[in-house]
């Protein structure tokens, strides 16, 4: 029953909720409306979750050798069994080569091998907390016997683990090299669009000269240059300095080219007439109406940041084992002749491709919803 | 106009002077100098070398002298065409890396060229044809090129051919000729290994130029100007190519001065999975064997090649734009 005085608030039009909206709303709208980045998105927050969860997906320890589970090929899971949900996989049977008298591991499909939730095998951290819980692990596993998802390289390691380590490695690289860069294209990028002259003319210059060398030969000798008994951790942070030394040049130019256009924007002359004072301006009126570019700017610089840590890895020269990245994972396949005994080696190319196809999709529709009124 | 060329090549000049300072940096970081390596050497091989005859030979090369003074020493000696003695090859520097160096240049020409030949008509495609299967095919072909790093491309390829073919598709030459000098059959032999990498090395490239031009086309296609032109009963391609491909074009080749270095840096990598007789293996084994002097005379062959380059490549889009030509860029 309706009374007759009680007004109802209509919902609001299209036009009016439009008219309304903050900035970010605006431009979280617009991000919705670029199907292919949204998913990107969702693909990326699932890559850095199993990233950061790296130890738990792992099987068995991502170091472990074992010389009997050499080139173990992909085992698939088989998820029932007697009629029933009783996901297993099939053992490993050591036979000897009657011409060669190796010894050598072979899939025996007549011992099953039962998969168990939340499973005990190594110890790891996560968020500080000691734990040896694994997403799931053998129950009646005998001494060669694993979960090899993507097979096993040439150590014998499993490679469903290693790679899910090396994702936390290559993802993470990518994130830190893209804060250093961030930090010196902001910087340098900003004080050359606010004193401009021959500052101004110094860092355009600067960045000319960074365009336009090599990169890679460059990265090269400055990483083959590192010393050989540095710790792992040294080697990391060298390795993210010396990508992101040279890629901060893209940041630098997208903050100068949006300082320069803002300052003759309407509203920085007003805040300039209230007596703003000139950091009130950078920080409270300039900085937010360009942080979407430059989160655009980031993500496309990401891909790149990954692809120039795979690289140098890959050649031998960037990070080195016992650490272990996608470049790292990617080196086992180098040639052919590996590549034909086992195929599934380059299986670690998959997520490459994927992560970095996923940063530059997501990259296109944050540029698009970054100017949300155009 | 000749502003413009005096700008770049005072770039080009600091450009080489700052790739010349990194280059010996990596001459020097590794712990130890050239002598110590020697001893190690004269050590491996048996015989051994007296701390005396070692400080005089520290002296003979100047290594007891700072910084710049070691560099201003290596620079002068470097403007006389020599490079130092490789370590790993007992041979001197210029002598090891012989042809390769041409061939890296090559293979990067090659691929610029390919580069170009490629991104102008499918970007054109792309625009005119918006929406179309062809512009979805091509779309997909370039995030494919964006997303694979051509190593890997390079790796999948080799995996496939032997796979399919059961033979190596690396190298720039057949077995025959890879020994013999140069000649004509030696030469078109080149010619029939060099499309493979080098479409591999464009391949990443193009996709990025492919994306600039289809979207700067397809801006300058909502222009009115467009319109008039249809009005007046221009035939669709003259509407097209006459004025706003012109107009597109211009973002388009500013960024192939970047496009070299690129390719170079790309060179390196790829020919390490394909085998291919460029500088970038060698590199790569001089930095590992830590054969400094090597390694750094490489790093910075390949450096002023590329400003070189990219000098040339300026002085090509100055022809192209008028308006640097008339110094207003």
């Amino acid at each position: 029953m309706r009374l007759p005085f009680t007004r109802r608030k209509p919902a609001p039009s299209k036009a009016e909720r439009y008219a309304t909206a903050t900035q970010l709303q605006l431009t979280w709208w617009r991000f919705c409306r670029h199907r292919l980045a949204v998913v990107s998105l969702i693909v990326l927050l699932l890559a850095y979750t199993a990233a950061i969860m790296a130890d738990f997906l792992a099987t068995t320890d991502p170091h472990q050798t074992n010389a009997a589970t050499s080139y173990i090929e992909p085992q698939a899971i088989h998820w029932f069994d007697n009629g029933g949900f009783h996901p297993f996989v099939y053992g490993l049977k050591g036979a000897r080569d009657m011409r060669t008298f190796k010894l050598s591991y072979k899939v025996d499909t007549s011992r099953k091998v039962y998969l168990d939730l939340f499973a005990h095998n190594y110890d790891y951290s996560l968020f500080g907390f000691r734990t040896d819980i694994h997403l799931f692990g053998l129950r009646n596993a005998n001494r060669n016997d694993g979960i090899y998802i993507l097979g096993t390289d040439q150590l014998g390691r499993d490679l469903w683990s290693r790679l899910a380590v090396a994702t936390r490695v290559s993802l993470f690289i990518g994130l830190v090299g893209v804060s250093i860069s961030l930090f010196l294209g902001v910087i340098l990028g900003g004080v050359s669009a606010i004193y401009g002259g021959w500052i101004d003319i110094l860092v355009q210059r600067m960045i000319e000269v960074v365009r336009s060398m090599p990169t890679i030969p460059l990265w090269l000798g400055l990483s083959a240059a590192m010393p050989s008994s540095w710790s792992v951790t040294q080697v990391y942070l060298a390795i993210t300095i010396i990508i992101s030394l040279l890629s901060w040049t893209d940041l630098a130019r997208t903050v100068r080219g949006k300082f320069l256009s803002l300052r003759e924007e309407d509203f920085v002359l007003a805040a300039e007439l209230a007596g703003a004072s000139q950091a009130r301006i950078i920080f409270f009126h300039m900085l937010p109406s360009f942080t979407s570019h430059i989160i655009a700017a980031v993500s496309l610089a990401l891909p790149a940041m990954i692809i120039s840590e795979t690289s140098l890895s890959f050649l031998g020269l960037g990070l080195r084992p016992p650490a272990i990245s996608w470049g790292v994972l990617l080196q086992d396949a180098q040639n052919v002749q590996t590549l034909v005994l086992a195929p599934w080696l380059l299986t670690v190319a998959v997520p490459v491709i994927i992560v970095i196809l996923a940063f530059n999709f997501l990259g296109d529709g944050l540029r698009d919803a970054a100017d949300p009124y155009g | 106009m000749i502003t413009f060329v005096v700008r770049r090549l005072l770039l080009a000049i600091v450009t080489t002077w700052l790739i010349s300072v990194l280059s010996f940096a990596i001459i020097q970081l590794p712990p130890g100098d050239f002598v110590d390596t020697y001893i190690a050497q004269m050590a491996a091989s048996g015989s051994s070398v007296s701390a005396q005859a070692a400080e005089a030979m520290r002296k003979m090369y100047g290594l007891d002298r700072p910084f710049y003074v070691q560099y201003g020493k290596w620079v002068g000696r470097i403007v006389h065409g020599d490079f130092g003695e490789s370590m790993e090859w007992r041979r001197p520097v210029l002598e090891v890396i012989g042809d390769r160096l041409w061939l890296t240049v090559l293979l990067a020409f090659a691929a610029l060229i390919i580069t170009w030949g490629l991104a102008l008509p499918i970007g054109i495609y792309s625009a005119v044809r918006q929406y179309s299967i062809g512009d979805y095919l091509f779309t997909l072909v370039g995030f494919v090129g964006i997303a694979v790093p051509n190593f890997l491309l390079a790796l999948v390829l080799m995996y496939f051919s032997f796979r399919w073919f059961g033979a190596s598709v690396g190298g720039l030459f057949s077995a025959k000729y890879s020994l013999l000098p140069w000649s004509w059959g030696k030469v078109w032999d080149l010619m029939k290994h060099l499309p493979l990498p080098a479409v591999v090395l464009a391949l990443g490239g193009t996709a990025q130029l492919v994306r600039i031009m289809r979207a700067n086309l397809l801006d300058e296609l909502r222009r009115p100007y467009v319109v008039t032109a249809r009005a007046k009963g221009l035939t669709e391609t003259r509407v097209v190519l006459k004025y706003p491909v012109r107009a597109a074009l211009n973002p388009f080749a500013s960024n192939i001065a970047y496009l070299f270095p690129f390719l170079v840096s790309g060179s390196v990598i790829i020919s390490i999975v394909l085998g291919l007789p460029t500088v970038g293996p060698l590199l790569v084994e001089a930095l590992i064997s830590q054969d400094m002097f090597l390694a750094g005379s490489i790093v910075l062959l390949l450096g002023v090649l590329t400003v070189i380059g990219t000098f040339i490549s300026d002085l090509v889009l100055m022809w192209v734009d008028p308006r640097l030509r008339q110094g207003m860029g």
